[in-house]
């Protein structure tokens, strides 16, 4: 095998890695929209919002960064993600705080509906 | 002077990651800043551990990995229950004790429980923290216990020292 040979395979992989990670973080961010439309309530939905601020944006940043390869555009990408890391809690977090300040209740009962397919055409 | 060299060498790291730039005169000028901002630093007194906390990096380093494996797990266990064809969750508000005694210690204590999914800190006061669970599959106390004590180890002073 030539070096031109492996550096193709290598960068196949690369392709191949960052192509997997990208889509494994789109999916948690749909997952995450989805969640958002299904959960009943504020508190509940800041949950369903922040599995995409974290591990999807992360999948997401760390899939382009791989793309880059060994350049400065992946270091900054990784930098992106790192302080999104720090800085996303702090953000969800005053949120949560402003709503639970202003006297929004959380729902704290059971909360199991029916499926739509059983429930009663309004 | 130690913290002053590590936060100057952090900067300069940051503004050559950010800039790319390799020409002499640039350079200079970049050196310029990174001088101007130690400066200040140590004018504003915060030229301290919190301010410049390159020797504890060994401490904190894999705790951001860890955490990372949790928030991981966590987010799977929020998909899954978000995702079920018939949604069945039981949300909690629950009070996580506090271990930490500095303030650094608290932040990054509820920080951590923010960023793992399924859990998000409401509130924080002297004694302990409102945390809001999605499901009370996610509210368990052990799981407050374990991110605290070990955020306690790595970012406390008190604890670690």
């Amino acid at each position: 095998m030539t070096g031109a040979e492996a550096m193709e395979i290598w960068d196949a992989a690369c392709f191949a890695v960052s192509v997997l990670l990208i889509v494994a973080g789109l999916v948690f961010v749909l997952a995450g929209a989805i969640g958002v439309l299904r959960l009943p309530d504020f508190y509940t939905r800041l949950h369903a919002a922040g599995v995409t601020d974290t591990l999807g944006a992360e999948l997401v940043l760390l899939g382009l960064a791989v793309q880059a390869g060994f350049t400065l555009l992946a270091a900054k990408l990784l930098l992106v993600g790192f302080f999104l890391f720090l800085t996303s809690p702090a953000a969800t977090h005053t949120i949560a705080h402003a709503a639970y300040e202003a006297g929004l209740k959380p729902l704290l009962a059971r909360f199991n509906p029916k499926h739509p397919s059983e429930a009663e055409p309004s | 002077m130690a913290h002053g060299i590590g936060l100057a060498v952090a900067l300069a790291l940051m503004w050559w990651v950010l800039s790319g730039h390799t020409e002499p005169l640039i350079l200079f000028f970049g050196v310029l800043t990174v001088v101007i901002a130690v400066g200040f630093a140590w004018r504003m007194h915060v030229l301290d551990r919190e301010g410049a906390p390159y020797a504890d990096l060994h401490r904190r380093v894999p705790y951001w990995f860890w955490l990372g494996g949790e928030i991981a797990k966590a987010n799977i266990a929020v998909v899954k229950l978000a995702l079920r064809p018939d949604l069945d969750i039981t949300p909690r508000l629950v009070r996580a004790p506090i271990a930490q005694t500095s303030g650094l210690g608290l932040v990054v204590y509820a920080n951590s429980i923010t960023l793992t999914p399924g859990t998000v800190s409401v509130d924080v006061n002297e004694t302990d923290i409102l945390v809001h669970a999605l499901d009370s599959s996610l509210s368990g106390a052990e799981g407050f216990e374990d991110i605290g004590e070990r955020s306690a180890r790595a970012f406390d002073p008190a604890v670690s020292a």
